[in-house]
């Protein structure tokens, strides 16, 4: 029975708990994330939290105090959950979501203590992702807490001093040459490198970097480990004086080291006295972002859904203890949740978290998915003959339209070459959307929190730490590449075929969605998705009005901006789907039972409000591109009626001269307004679709006005469970 | 020497969490108790720690944990407790509020712990915390205690020491932050913890996944207690007393006894 209209309003009990969150994120069958999680969150809501309290945030230096924290991840099992169970770990399988988990807790009271432990992956990554058997073993091994009482620690080195390596790192100046090349030896090369803003560099024993080839008789680029034994300088430099995440070590360290070749990660072969690494360096950081981004758009993401609590707090109890304000009057037991601001605002900000949220596990869990199935496309395509590098990806790209044709007869696959293609794709866009938004916008929205705490949020010792997880939340968005990065990689991965026609059938299944539950606003969302498909596919073929291509990757006025779109699109999508996971799993839990409705009403109307907001954006955003490029018709156009000419056409279209608008008299004269109103092929499609999604938004208004009394009636403990 | 030791440890929700008596068709109850963040009982909780310790002293021993608890809610603070000390769970489905009467608490506590296999009571110590944060009667180990059969018992117990020859020396709470002293020619006997002197053992999520193995299971079997409020109340209330929650930082003991003491003294 379709559930249309809803005439009892069930209000939000509790804050939701983990039991909500394991089933909106999928883990509610997976107890060895459920205890990572418990862990890193003792580590955060304890040890981190006291280090931020007492001022420990204060210092560039990377002080004992804060290096304790690293001792206490040894301790938890959270340097361990990057590990395979062959180098001292405990998960099984592929780790994304238990990293995304662990960067979640550690992030909701610090971003700083999370970056430090996922620092320390990242370092590894390149071996884990690329590196020889041999280099696997020992550097695995060597960080394993479970393996050594002093683990070794390592950071990550691509970014490079001015005026190289940023957001650009095509072209390096750290370099590598061989100095020495005895017969039926292993060479030794000497590595020349600099690094600017290298995290974990205080400590680190040793470094991943990328550089060049300085020596004819070394192919390319590759990335190379370094040691700090290693004969040579390896100076660490001094901090960086960073105003952000300071309980992570920042350093702009100096190397000059000789290492034997052993050390280039994944390895080389020797071809015509050449060194042929197996693997140069964009491929491995490609290989290593890919995955480590989603963790920090997720820190992000719980940066926003830990503000709502100490706000709750601070709204509700704003008015106690005054003289006049007795227990029981509005004032006393609203305070300023009286205002309809305050509960406005506060439900954008919940609603963005949640939406981050969903999107980032998303990712999380695609890549978990995706990990088998691409050793085994690797697999195949080895066996094939094909390789790696560009001859695979041209023979990927020939089952393209395979993997399109299944998507659109809404067939599965069993091949994994296919399954590859469909799932790589989706992750190709969810990874930089996930980096893209939720921190981006994540760090608009935090401020909004910081506002809401009024002038105690700009404070040290406001309940949450809201200040510095606001100011944070820019370094999330920066470093591992910066928006710019990622609405690059999106202009390109969002136009994939593959991409697109999952795209197609995702606004089938929210109609179906919405056709049940309207009040999800999942209506909106189809239609904003139908309308960014729609200008995509204009953009695509439009000229400007010079006749300049609009949709190319040096135009990124048109495809950044399509990008920010999308990631709108994704997000809320997927807080869709999760809540819709809620909906079919949650009524079964014992412990949700009792709360049910209201927690269900709740989560639909912030999926409402999340809808509207992005049907707002993806039409302004679309409107803008598919209008903005045409210039301003003028009243000289020939679009552009004179009334001698209709005057005439009047004989032959009986009422035209009433209609048309756009006229200009005979004595020169127009209508009071720039030009004549806009046209162009399309214009009438976008036009209906514009339309379409207006009405589409209906109630969302509605939905927050009642999810506003949600805020007001739910439940919330005593005070923050950790120090402030 | 080694011993079972079986601890009996309900859950009550987080105690940061505001508490509001409600009346229900099924009787009294916790407002949206199902709802809040649950945590193992923090006197029983200590108690697990201690016999988790003891344990450890002494090879071949093994811990029981037995919990009456909503099914559901077990298993979430079992994702923390678990990680924390190793234990073989008995898990019972029922009500862990502190409006059941204890007396059917302990029979069903007693029938369970009775059914454990290779039960040995010339071996059997019973922990659990000398009250509970749900009840505060502090009246259902020692009722489980006399169920089973066990006469020696202790209650407010902070220490625990076994001599070379199986004896022990137990030291109890009481009045003006002075202990008893109290000798026991061994097991079997109750010891009802006050809070002991360990500190809450960090996380393992290795100890956690080990322990799963066996806790999955035993939720699974957790078979309905049969223990339901059944009498009746006339009304129920929170304390009287004005609570006002402050977390402090890096404070020390004798400051934080200060301002209490100034506090006390400004009230009056
Ligand atoms: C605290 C901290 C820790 C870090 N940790 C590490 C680490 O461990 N390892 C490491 O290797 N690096 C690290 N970094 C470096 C970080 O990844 C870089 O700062 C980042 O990639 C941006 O490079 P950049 O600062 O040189 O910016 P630039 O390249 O100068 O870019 C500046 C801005 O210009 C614009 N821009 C630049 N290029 C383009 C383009 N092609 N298209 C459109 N717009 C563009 C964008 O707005 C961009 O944000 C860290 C940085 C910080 C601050």
């Amino acid at each position: 029975m379709p559930t249309t209209v809803r005439t009892k309003t069930a209000t939000l009990k509790t804050l939701p708990g983990d039991d909500v969150r394991q089933i909106m994120w999928r883990y509610a069958d997976r107890f060895d994330l459920q205890m990572l999680a418990t862990s890193a969150r003792a580590v955060a809501r304890g040890p981190v939290a006291r280090l931020v309290a007492s001022g420990a945030r204060n210092t560039h230096e990377w002080t004992p105090e804060k290096a304790s924290l690293l001792k206490e991840y040894d301790a938890s099992g959270i340097t361990a959950a990057f590990m395979d169970s062959a180098y001292g770990g405990y998960l099984e399988g592929p780790k994304n979501m238990a990293l995304s988990l662990t960067a979640f807790e550690l992030a909701w009271v610090d971003g700083g203590a999370a970056t430090a432990s996922l620092a320390g992956c990242l370092a590894l990554a390149p071996i884990h992702e690329r590196g020889t058997e041999a280099q696997r073993e020992e550097y695995m091994k060597r960080c394993s807490p479970a393996l050594n009482p002093e683990p070794a620690r390592g950071a990550f080195c691509l970014t490079e001093p001015l005026p190289y390596v940023g957001v650009e790192t095509g072209l390096l100046s750290g370099k590598v040459k061989i100095v020495e090349w005895k017969e039926g030896e292993e060479p030794l090369l000497e590595v020349n490198k600099r690094g600017r803003f290298i995290t974990n560099m205080g400590f680190a024993n040793f470094v991943t970097a990328a550089v060049e080839s300085a020596d004819p008789r070394i192919k390319g680029s590759c990335m190379v480990i370094l040691e700090e034994t290693d004969p040579g300088i390896y100076d660490r430099g001094g901090p960086t004086k960073k105003m952000v995440h300071q309980l992570s070590s920042t350093n702009d360290p100096v190397f000059q080291l000789k290492i034997p070749a052993s050390r280039i990660i994944g390895g080389y072969q020797v071809k015509d006295g050449v060194i042929v690494p197996h693997y140069d360096h964009a491929e491995i950081i490609e290989a290593v972002f890919r995955r480590t981004r989603v963790g920090v758009g997720l820190m992000t993401a719980a940066k926003l859904l830990s503000a709502i609590e100490p706000l709750l707090r601070y709204h509700r109890d704003r008015f106690r203890g005054g003289e006049s304000t007795t227990p029981g009057t509005p004032r006393y037991d609203l305070g300023l949740q009286q205002k309809e601001d305050v509960l406005h605002r506060m439900l954008e900000v919940w609603a963005t978290g949640e939406a981050a949220a969903s999107l980032g596990f998303a990712a999380a869990r695609i890549y978990d998915e995706l990990d088998p199935i691409e050793k085994e496309k690797h697999r195949i395509l080895t066996e094939q003959g094909t390789g790696r590098g560009m001859s695979a990806m041209r023979a990927l790209r020939k089952l393209e339209p395979d993997a399109v044709k299944i998507v659109k007869e809404g067939g599965s696959s069993d091949s994994p070459l296919i399954q590859y293609l469909l799932l790589d794709s989706v992750a190709n866009v969810l990874c930089p959307a996930t980096k893209l938004w939720n921190t981006g916008h994540g760090a608009n929205e935090l401020r909004e929190a910081v506002s809401l705490m009024g002038g105690y949020g700009i404070t040290e010792d406001c309940p949450g730490f809201l200040v510095q997880k606001w100011t944070d939340a820019q370094l999330e968005a920066t470093y591992e590449g910066p928006e710019a990065v990622q609405r690059r990689q999106l202009s390109a991965t969002m136009t994939n075929e593959v991409f697109l026609a999952q795209f197609e059938t995702w606004i089938r299944d929210l109609r179906a969605i919405a056709s049940r539950i309207p009040a999800t606003g999942a209506c909106a969302l189809a239609t904003a998705m139908q309308m960014w498909l729609w200008t995509l596919r204009h953009l695509q073929h439009a000229k400007d009005a010079d006749g300049n291509k609009l949709y190319q990757s040096a135009r990124q006025g048109v495809t950044f901006p399509m990008a920010d779109a999308l990631c709108w699109l994704m997000s809320a999508r997927q807080l869709i789907l999760d809540t819709m996971e809620l909906e079919a799993k949650g009524r079964d839990n014992p412990s949700l039972s009792e709360g049910f409705d209201g927690l269900m009403e709740f989560y639909t109307d912030l999926c409402s409000i999340q809808s509207a907001r992005t049907a707002g954006e993806v039409g302004r955003i679309c409107a803008e591109l598919v209008f903005g490029y045409n210039r301003h018709t003028q009243w000289n156009d020939e679009s552009c009626f004179h009334r001698q000419e209709l005057v005439t056409l009047e004989a032959i279209i009986p009422g035209i001269e009433a209609v048309a608008s756009d006229v200009v008299e005979d004595d020169g004269s127009h209508p009071s307004k720039a030009g004549p109103c806009v046209s162009f092929t399309g214009y009438a499609e976008f036009q209906a679709l514009r339309a379409k999604m207006d009405g589409c938004v209906t109630g969302s208004q509605l939905a927050k006005d009642r999810a506003a009394e949600s805020l007001i009636a739910v439940m919330i403990p005593a005070a923050l469970d950790y120090p402030a | 020497m080694s011993y079972q030791i079986v601890v009996c440890a309900g859950i009550v929700p987080d105690p940061l969490q505001t508490l509001e008596p409600v009346s229900t068709p099924q009787g009294p109850a916790l407002k949206n108790e199902a709802m809040l963040p649950a945590v193992l009982d923090p006197w029983a909780a200590h108690a697990l720690y201690e016999a988790n310790h003891l344990a450890k002293n002494m090879p071949g021993s093994k811990v029981y944990l037995v919990s009456l608890a909503p099914k559901a809610k077990l298993q979430q603070v079992l994702m923390t407790i678990a990680q924390k000390v190793s234990f073989e769970l008995i898990a019972l489905d029922g009500p862990s509020t502190g409006f059941t009467d204890s007396h059917d608490v302990a029979a069903a506590l007693a029938a369970a712990i009775e059914a454990i296999p290779g039960l040995d009571k010339s071996r059997l110590l019973l922990f659990g915390g000398w009250e509970s944060a749900a009840r505060a009667a502090g009246a259902t180990l020692s009722m489980t205690g006399e169920r089973l059969g066990i006469r020696e018992q202790f209650q407010g117990v902070d220490s625990l020491t076994v001599g070379s020859d199986g004896s022990f020396e137990i030291r109890e709470r009481v009045e003006g932050g002075k202990h008893l002293v109290s000798q026991c020619s061994g097991a079997p006997a109750v010891l009802g913890w006050a809070t002991g002197n360990l500190p809450e053992p960090p996380n393992s999520p290795q100890v956690g996944m080990q322990n799963m193995r066996t806790v999955m299971p035993a939720l699974q079997k957790a078979k309905p207690a049969g223990v339901a409020v059944t009498q009746q109340y006339a009304s129920v209330a929170l304390p009287k007393q004005q609570r006002s929650t402050r977390i402090v930082r890096d404070v020390a003991a004798a400051e934080v006894a200060r301002e209490l003491a100034q506090w006390i003294r400004g009230a009056h």
